[in-house]
């Protein structure tokens, strides 16, 4: 595009920028950002769990009064821990990086349909994100009401909880604007000949899963609303008649119901595990069928589950309530939504192991994390049924089981999908390709220490060991048996922090190391388009040189006939003529 | 570079891009304010005492803000038609009467929460009112949204006419379409609050 190289001021390039590549660095830069942050507040919350009280070494005294994380504090990093990662990290880098940066390239788009809503989203992602952080200068600290700010507690509670709504006021303005972008990108947008079947699953993933940020969030938005007016504006949406805080009745009108709360907040928060999952799976697709080089098992069928799965997300969102006492006729129904939801997981969890069955399967860095994703997710998802049904969930609510069960979806799952992703398309974003090397010790070490740290959780949450406690549990008997394991656990997650060094270098390396000779623009011979494309990366304003044609489906890995091992997306289909 | 179908209609889909944008955040709005009104009416069911401060509530005022939205929504279209037909300056006169309209309703709102504050009843007073203010308050916000919208479509805005006629006229369908949102979600307000 030579009309478009005229010069642009740096500001307006990279910092303003409205360029849909420049959009996703940017999300994946901050994300990126942000994850090492929550995780490093859950490596401080860790010492405490595995020494209760002990002066914590080195940051300790720098941070803490005594140098000891106080009961308070680990209340608050625990319930940022949580807000950090999902909505500061995993959700931005999922939609907002890849989904920014892929969605058009995919779909052979030159940018997001509304390139100045997509610069607003960044920001008013940033802002969020900074309003949030601005809360643990506040006297009594940021939120400190878990991430469920379940009232009355998170009513009552100190001013960060003021500070953790405008934030999330904020946070859901950006996704709202990120999605509808990418909806109606893919809608309006796709090249020609692009049928909505021949999408790569990559793309379905992003589309359904924007639809669940639409149509989600905004029930959490009212319901910020209600509990910013029952902070501020004196009414008791959320505060029951006759609530006792602090040894007197708390001087409100009353009537509220904190049920209602949870019932607002789960609407959102269940589809938002969909909005964690979906993009994972698309990118796991992606990858394994481009180094398995064979098509993904029946196409058409994981479109569907992927479909269906985001239209059921809807309707199982009060299996997290099973213990708020709501009848048991509304129990029964979301048992069995709940089960019905587990079908379509699966039908894609087997998919994807049937796609691996019988191919040349090429075990580079990329398909390492994507392989591991498999059984991680397949644990993280076994391990939710006894919880989706009330008589074994009863037990086990509130323990670390619970805590096990999530972290194996998103951590070892979600987040491996993410380093999957990294390593996969960054020869696409910066023309040159990470070091394998670097890359297999990243993923050896953390696909070990993540274990190392969630496993033993499903036996501390089967003894009944709780997920609140600041000290663990020391002076309950019956954790007793299990709460050694805490030891163990902790310094799996420090390794994991120092397992993620290597990662970091290699970015690093890379980007400075010189190109030498001219990088190949299809380093994974992949078929989808935004590999087809003749430009050398990193690329510059336009995407295409020329836009192209799409003849046939993503995934022609392998066909008979072929005079190529694959055949891109792009290329003309001989056999069927006057196409 | 040029974003596709920002002007034209895509064949397959029969839709300009920010009409495709508009009704996604239409039905995001839906979602907002359909969690709004679940809650009232969750609220409502589990209280018997409920709707006791409801008489305050003034009913003929509501019903002439009831008209004047109404109205506004005709000329909105009016507005939107006079484009159509080639005439920016009806198009200038019914977007304004527009804008009148909703300062109008504005200042209804504004000396109705006013008799409220004399008569010492507050959100916080209970949650009806509590209910009352936050839904009409947000109400409120989203007919001052789509004020500064149509502000600027009639004020600087009004430039691209002169450049681009086929883009001009869909961001003026576009912030129609919106505002007949608002209206509807009005509508639902009004017996919600004042008359059931």
């Amino acid at each position: 595009m030579s009309q478009d190289s005229h010069q642009e001021s740096f500001i307006k390039k990279y910092i303003f920028s409205q360029d849909h590549k420049v959009i996703g660095i940017q999300y994946g830069l901050l994300s990126l950002f942000f994850l090492l942050f929550g995780f490093f507040l859950m490596m401080i919350m860790r010492w405490q769990l595995a020494y209760p009280d002990q002066v914590i070494p080195i940051i300790g005294p720098l941070m803490f009064e005594n140098g000891i994380l106080s009961p308070d504090m680990y209340n608050s990093f625990g319930a940022m821990h949580g807000t950090i990662m999902i909505f500061l990290g995993v959700v931005p880098i999922v939609v907002g990086a890849f989904g920014n940066y892929l969605v058009p390239l995919q779909i052979g788009a030159p940018d997001m349909a509304f390139p100045k809503l997509n610069m607003v989203s960044f920001w008013s992602y940033f802002i969020g994100g900074f309003v949030m952080m601005y809360g643990f200068v506040l006297p009594g600290g940021a939120a400190n009401s878990g991430w469920t700010s379940y009232p009355p507690l998170s009513d009552l509670a100190t001013a960060g909880q003021t500070v953790w709504l405008i934030g999330m006021v904020f946070l859901i303005t950006s996704s709202l604007l990120g999605s509808m972008n990418i909806i109606v990108t893919i809608v309006q947008l796709r090249v020609k000949g692009l049928t909505y079947m021949k999408l790569p699953l990559f793309v379905w993933s992003q589309l359904v899963t924007s639809f669940l940020l639409v149509l989600a969030f905004p029930p959490l938005e009212a319901a910020a609303v209600f509990q910013l007016m029952d902070r501020l504006a004196g009414t008791s949406f959320f505060l029951p008649t006759g609530l006792i805080h602090g040894g007197a009745i708390v001087d409100v009108a009353g009537g509220g119901s904190p049920i209602l709360w949870q019932h607002l907040f789960w609407f959102l928060a269940h589809p938002e595990v969909y909005v964690l999952i979906l993009p994972a799976m698309g990118v796991v697709c992606e990858i394994i069928a481009n180094n398995t080089r064979k098509p993904i098992w029946n196409y058409k069928t994981m479109v569907y589950s992927l479909i269906f799965l985001g239209f059921m997300s809807f309707a199982v969102w009060a299996h997290h309530m099973f213990q708020t006492g709501m009848g048991q006729g509304m129990s029964a129904f979301f048992q069995i939504t709940t089960m019905i939801i587990s079908v379509p997981s699966v039908v894609i969890l087997s998919g994807l192991f049937i796609t691996l069955w019988g191919g040349r399967i090429r075990f580079n860095t990329p398909m390492l994390f994507a392989l591991a994703f498999l059984p991680m997710f397949g644990i993280g998802g076994l391990t939710g049924l006894p919880l989706g049904l009330a008589p074994s969930d009863i037990p086990l609510h509130d323990t670390y089981y619970v805590i096990g069960h999530f972290h194996y979806v998103v951590a070892p799952g979600t987040i491996f999908a993410i380093f999957a992703g990294i390593y996969f398309w960054f020869p696409k974003v910066t023309g040159k390709q990470l070091n394998e090397t670097l890359g297999k010790i990243h993923f050896w070490f953390s696909f070990v220490f993540m274990n190392g740290i969630f496993m033993p959780m499903f036996l501390q949450g089967i003894a009944g060991v709780s997920r609140r406690l600041a000290d663990g549990g020391t002076t309950y008997a019956h954790a007793a048996n299990t709460i050694h394991y805490n030891e163990f656990m902790s310094w799996s997650a420090w390794c994991l922090g120092l397992a993620q060094l290597p990662f970091i270098i290699n970015m690093i390396m890379t980007l400075i190391r010189k190109r030498k000779d001219k990088v190949d623009p299809n380093p994974w011979k992949a078929t989808t388009i935004e590999w087809t494309d003749t430009t050398s990366p990193p690329l510059g304003h336009g995407n295409f040189d020329t836009v192209p044609s799409v003849y046939r489906g993503p995934y022609e890995y392998s066909v008979p006939g072929e005079s190529e091992e694959f055949t891109p997306q792009s290329k003309k289909d001989v056999n069927s003529e006057n196409k | 570079m040029q974003i596709p179908y920002n002007e034209k209609l895509r064949p397959d889909t029969g839709l300009y891009n920010a009409k495709l944008g508009i009704w996604l955040f239409l039905a995001s709005e839906i979602m907002l304010f359909g969690g709004l009104f679940s809650a009232y009416v969750l609220l409502r069911s589990s209280n018997a005492d409920f709707m006791m401060h409801q008489h305050y509530l003034n009913v003929p005022l509501a019903t002439l803000n009831t008209i004047i939205l109404i109205t506004s929504s005709v000329t909105m279209v009016m507005a939107w038609v006079s484009l159509k037909l080639n005439d920016l300056k009806k198009y200038k006169l019914y977007m304004l009467l527009t804008l009148l309209c909703s300062v109008g309703f504005l200042i209804v709102k504004f000396f109705e929460y006013s008799a409220k504050f004399e008569h010492h009843l507050y959100p916080s007073t209970d949650n009806f009112l509590g209910t009352y203010f936050t839904l009409t308050g947000l109400h409120g916000l989203h007919i001052i949204g789509g004020m500064v919208v149509m502000i600027y479509l009639v004020g600087p805005g009004v430039k691209m006419w002169e450049t681009n006629k086929e883009r001009f006229t869909n961001r003026v369908e576009v912030i129609g379409l919106y505002w007949h949102f608002v209206d509807l979600v009005w509508i639902f307000l009004f017996p919600a609050l004042y008359l059931l």
